[in-house]
């Protein structure tokens, strides 16, 4: 069986190492890191990815902007996303899930809720 | 005879062979069952016999009585012992699930405290340290407002010099000593108040940053993200981190900074002598 691909788009160091960390727990997983929104667009639609993972805001090119592109591809429209946010922040939140996100991470990230959210997207996706 | 009529004469001897087959099998399977019946009729026999013999010899019947009440008190026995050893196996199953998720939790725990330290000290460029300190006090420990301070040992003052959640000039000078901050740094402490308390205004927690108890700075906790209620075990391991290794990345990045001046005015120097 070929490995999962996992793209996570997140200007912060701090945020993509923590992210790959919790998501390396998942056997057969490939990852691909985008480090704001153009260069996860680049990514995203030069490769086949099964899920990814985008931080709101960033520079270059934010969250919202590049879910919206993505959602309006034909080629991507299926690919599950799951947005990262901060608490007070509800309102890009909701914008994102408006704009086609499938579900929700809120800061501090917790590694066991990183793992939780993306298994039941890959799942989802494979079902 | 034509080649067809062949053909089909042929396919009516497999027919045959097949159906006789099947015949033959059905035979055997039937003598098979009559063997079975007439063993199981014997044992019938026997048991029945048995039986009779006890009941027409009364202490053939206690004996045979005595027997069976030891048979069930074994097996009783052995009932009670399997039942303990599932009891036992379902403590050390429970057991292992509560270890499994204290490992797992300590698991996480420990790449927090990972990423934490290893983006602290991933550059010497003073800003570059400034911002990983601030990603980690917003993604790890989720503040909402807070304050770094690096130390002027001039003026024995704390200077704001990043900050998140409000502007940098709404964060005070701190004197050494002065207020929850300056005792912090003065004992060298990390130092919490109850968040329950807080009105976002004073601080809740300050960090002191020291290195060889010399102090290089502080971090100052305002308030915390509406989904963080309080500070958990992690957190405190955290400010532990921060305030050891954060300390240093300031530190290294400030001597670094400092170094490349006099590299430049060294070379300035140089550069004026020789032309």
């Amino acid at each position: 069986m070929a490995n999962q691909r996992i793209l996570i788009v997140e200007d912060s160091p701090t945020m993509r190492q923590l992210l790959v960390f919790a998501l390396k727990r998942m056997k057969n997983i490939d990852i691909v890191e985008a480090q704001d929104g153009m260069d996860g667009l680049r990514k995203v639609t030069s490769d086949d990815f099964d899920l990814a993972l985008i931080d709101i805001n960033m520079p270059v090119m934010d969250g919202l902007k590049l879910i919206s592109l993505i959602r309006g591809d034909k080629n991507l429209e299926q690919m599950p996303i799951c947005v990262i946010t901060t608490e007070g922040a509800s309102e890009d939140r909701e914008r994102a899930m408006g704009l086609g996100a499938d579900e929700y991470l809120t800061k501090p990230i917790q590694a066991n809720k990183v793992l939780a959210v993306a298994k039941s997207l890959l799942k989802k996706e494979n079902g | 005879m034509t080649h067809e009529e062949e053909d089909e004469h042929a396919r009516d001897e497999q027919r045959c062979e097949a159906v006789l087959s099947i015949f033959k099998r059905g035979a055997e399977f039937t003598k098979q069952l009559l063997a079975e019946n007439e063993s199981l009729r014997k044992e019938l026999r026997e048991v029945h016999d048995r039986q009779n013999e006890a009941f027409q010899c009364p202490d053939r019947w206690e004996q045979l009585r005595q027997e069976l009440k030891s048979r069930i008190s074994t097996l009783e026995e052995e009932n009670q012992r399997f039942r303990e050893q599932l009891d036992d196996v379902e403590r050390e199953n429970h057991h292992f699930a509560e270890r499994y998720l204290a490992i797992e939790e300590e698991n996480n725990n420990l790449a927090n405290l990972y990423v934490a330290s290893y983006q602290l000290h991933s550059t010497l460029d003073a800003g570059e340290v400034l911002k990983v300190i601030l990603e980690i006090v917003i993604n790890l420990v989720g503040a909402e407002t807070f304050a770094v301070y690096v130390y002027d040992d001039t003026a024995n003052t704390l200077q704001p010099v990043a900050s998140e959640g409000r502007l940098l000039e709404a964060f005070p000078t701190v004197p050494k000593g002065d207020g929850f901050v300056g005792e912090s740094i003065e004992r060298g402490e990390v130092m919490t108040r109850e968040i329950a308390s807080s009105d976002g205004e004073t601080p809740v927690v300050c960090i002191p940053l020291q290195v060889e108890e010399r102090p290089v700075g502080a971090i100052v906790i305002y308030s915390l993200l509406q989904q963080k209620p309080g500070f958990t075990p992690l957190d405190h391991e955290l400010f532990t981190l921060l305030a050891g290794h954060a300390a240093t990345a300031v530190f290294a990045s400030q001597l670094h900074s400092q170094s490349k001046r006099r590299l430049t005015t060294i070379q300035g120097f140089i550069d004026l002598l020789t032309k």
